[in-house]
């Protein structure tokens, strides 16, 4: 009997995903691979992501050339083990069948929820299952729980997972209350109470990072672990003009160079990214929100909750990753963090989207270490 | 967010304002029903159907149907207007502006600046326009260039669904008389639309794809056959930036001069009739103020200087079409 013949298919990344691009492959055809390596970069309409190996074996065939645009589900190549014969795989791709539903609405995924937290409707998205502690995913300042899709699918695949939007973010009520780190905390308590979660691994990013310390500050019973994505709340330095600029920039030209501050590489900042953006600030509601926020957490261009001399209060495990290229939040922040910090080179402050692979694997070792 | 369409984003629009804002009313030919008949409470919603739902919602005193009169209730709408309320008067199909013309662009269009910006007139005027509808030609005309050669009126001409709601709320909100055109072919026009109230401004032109080699600007429907022409012309090597000015009045010329000045070429479709439209107005925009970035001449890409057909055959023909717009991209692009 011969070994078995894996297929690689088109993933789904994000909700609006429904097809992706080949940019260019990084394995060619009978190379060995091993599970977790890089094999292709593929490109959506809103960010381009490598894509690893879910399995080891040979790159036996690669059926979608360089520069291809396939749907989700769409077969990408073939690995298999070598004694696999060349006919068996001729008859494994032509009989490939796509499993996606024709009618979208059903091969769209998992969908968002909405729940009730502490007297605001918290919109989130749910994945994934498992036997442990779930994990809660907090994103950053203007961002939503789209903002793990890269990241979400790989923690799912051992845990289950929560992506919730902040007030004031997605599809979360636009009352953003006092707007400070600590009401945040509150509202992912009531967030993680309303779901039934007793105690979570958390994993923030930017503003969503400084809202994970303070929940575990406030609620230490309810954080099983931390995982803090070049957080806010370590230094009182922030880019301010950054703030600025995302809160009044109303046109795509104007917001473009602004996002573009976000990451290492500009050209990752997409004509759909940016246009997401100027959807979600035309809401009624958000611009006050997000000026709520800002006034509340950066005023007069400082951080105004710096908790690093309050991190050994902190019993559960944690780590910080950062990009070595962040130009929002200064990666010598990082310094104040005494545990494990990762600096990721030529990754700016998105290192969950810049790097998504690497950062999955951090979260989800920290995740099987405290178990 | 879920898929709505043309009318379901037009009708949301109208009830969450209606909900914001209790000086908001609708009034229009049959928007409620059928008044003083039983039984035909919300049985049309006007005359295809985008009001339906509001009456049993806000009531009668909020929801008026109108005697067949335009002259008389879009001459209500304006003094409501002027006095307090924001009303949402549908004048059923824009061929007939004929009969309230006065009302609209002596009246309404010149209270703020004859009053000396002392009264304000938060009126919109929803409106039909359009061919494709078998309506014959007293109900297919695409009359906003008359309603944009009008200082004073704002005139807006959405494209897809996801424009539409946040137009007209953003029309709803404006303190000035405003013409919201909406094409009778697109109702049933599907895409992605927030469930939440959003507004996008007035003048702000959307590029609806981005490309090096030309430039092209399209009102209304027309924008989703540029899209498709520019899509098409990918294929074939030729890049396109397709706009959609979104509003005739208020025009964002910047990013329209932006766009010509970058690609060197123009490509102007509309559906109005070619002598003194959108088409003209643009193409002597370019004419004057990018004359030194065009590579090539510009062309135009209109219905014909004739009343719109009935026969079904000669309508199709005459609506611009896709393939027109490749056409006259691959002219120039060479």
């Amino acid at each position: 009997m011969s070994g078995k013949i894996e297929p690689i298919v088109m993933p789904k990344w994000g909700l609006a995903m429904t097809e992706g691009t080949v940019v260019e492959w990084s394995v060619a055809e009978g190379d060995p691979v091993t599970p977790g390596q890089e094999i292709l970069e593929i490109e959506t309409t809103k960010l381009a992501n490598v894509f690893e190996a879910p399995t080891g074996g040979t790159l036996r065939r690669r059926v979608a050339g360089d520069g291809e645009t396939l749907a989700v589900g769409a077969l990408l190549a073939v690995i298999a083990d070598d004694d696999v014969g060349d006919d068996e795989i001729d008859a494994f791709v032509s009989g490939f069948v796509v499993e996606v539903d024709e009618d979208a609405d059903d091969a769209a995924g998992p969908e968002p929820q909405r729940i009730d937290a502490g007297g605001r409707s918290i919109r989130y998205l749910e994945v994934g299952a498992g036997e442990a502690a779930p994990v809660v995913l907090i994103h950053g300042f203007g961002a939503d729980l789209g903002a793990w899709m890269f990241v979400q699918p790989g923690l799912a695949e051992t845990s289950a997972t929560f992506a919730l939007d902040l007030p004031g973010h997605g599809g979360s009520t636009k009352d953003v209350g006092g707007a400070t780190l600590a009401d945040f905390a509150d509202t992912v308590a009531a967030f993680m109470a309303a779901l039934g979660i007793g105690s979570a691994h958390l994993v923030g990013h930017s503003l969503g990072g400084g809202v994970a310390i303070e929940t575990a500050l406030r609620f230490p019973a309810s954080v099983s672990s931390l995982s803090l994505v070049a957080p806010s709340g370590l230094g009182p330095e922030i880019n301010g003009a950054f703030i600025q600029g995302f809160i009044e920039a109303g046109r795509r030209k104007d917001l473009k160079p602004v996002l573009q501050d976000l990451v290492a590489d500009p050209s990752l900042i997409s004509r759909d990214m940016v246009n997401d953006v100027l959807k979600f600030k035309r809401l009624d509601g958000v611009i006050e929100g997000l000026t709520a926020i800002s006034e509340a957490a950066f005023g007069g261009g400082r951080q105004q909750t710096v908790l690093a001399d309050r991190l050994g209060e902190i019993a559960c495990p944690m780590q910080v990753i950062w990009g070595a290229d962040d130009k929002i939040l200064p990666v010598s922040q990082a310094e104040a963090f005494s545990g494990g910090a990762h600096i990721l080179a030529d990754t700016g402050h998105m290192p969950h989207m810049e790097q998504a692979a690497e950062v999955t694997r951090l979260i989800a070792a920290l995740i099987a270490d405290s178990a | 967010m879920s898929k709505k369409s043309y009318r379901q984003a037009i009708n949301e629009a109208i009830y969450q304002e209606m909900e914001r804002d209790p000086t908001v009313i609708v009034m229009g030919e049959d928007n409620a029903g059928g008044m003083g008949a039983p039984g035909e409470d919300d049985a049309w919603g006007g005359v295809l159907g985008v009001t339906k739902g509001l009456m049993p919602k806000f009531g009668r005193d909020r929801v008026l149907d109108t005697p067949i009169s335009e002259s008389a209730f879009i001459g209500a709408a304006a003094g409501a207007a002027a006095t307090g309320l924001r009303p949402v008067a549908e004048l059923m199909f824009v061929d007939f502006m004929g009969v309230c013309f006065d009302q609209i662009f002596n009246q309404a269009g010149k209270f703020r600046y004859m009053f000396g910006g002392k009264a304000v007139t938060p009126l919109v005027v929803r409106t039909m326009y359009g061919a494709g509808f078998r309506a014959a030609s007293q109900h297919s005309q695409c009359l906003y260039p008359l309603f944009t050669h009008v200082p004073g009126l704002k005139v807006v001409t959405p494209s897809s669904p996801y424009e539409a709601k946040g137009l007209l709320i953003q029309a709803i909100r404006d303190d000035d008389p405003v013409i919201f055109f909406e094409h009778k072919v697109m109702y049933d026009d599907e895409e992605e639309v927030p469930d939440e109230p959003y507004t996008i401004p007035f003048g702000e032109a959307n590029l609806t794809r981005e490309g090096d080699d030309v430039t092209i600007v399209a009102i209304g429907r027309m924008v989703n056959f540029a899209n498709e022409a520019a899509d098409a012309l990918e294929k074939d090597g030729i890049s396109c930036t397709v706009v959609d000015p979104r509003t005739t009045s208020p025009l964002d010329t910047d990013t329209i001069l932006e766009c010509i000045e970058e690609t060197g070429r123009l490509v102007v479709v509309d559906e109005a009739h070619p002598r003194c439209n959108m088409a003209t107005d643009i193409a002597a925009l370019a004419a004057q103020e990018a004359f030194g970035s065009l590579k090539a001449p510009v062309k135009m890409v209109t219905a014909p200087h004739t009343p719109v057909p009935f026969a079904p055959e000669l309508e199709d023909a005459y609506i611009p079409t896709a393939a027109d717009i490749t056409a006259a991209v691959k002219e120039i692009a060479a």
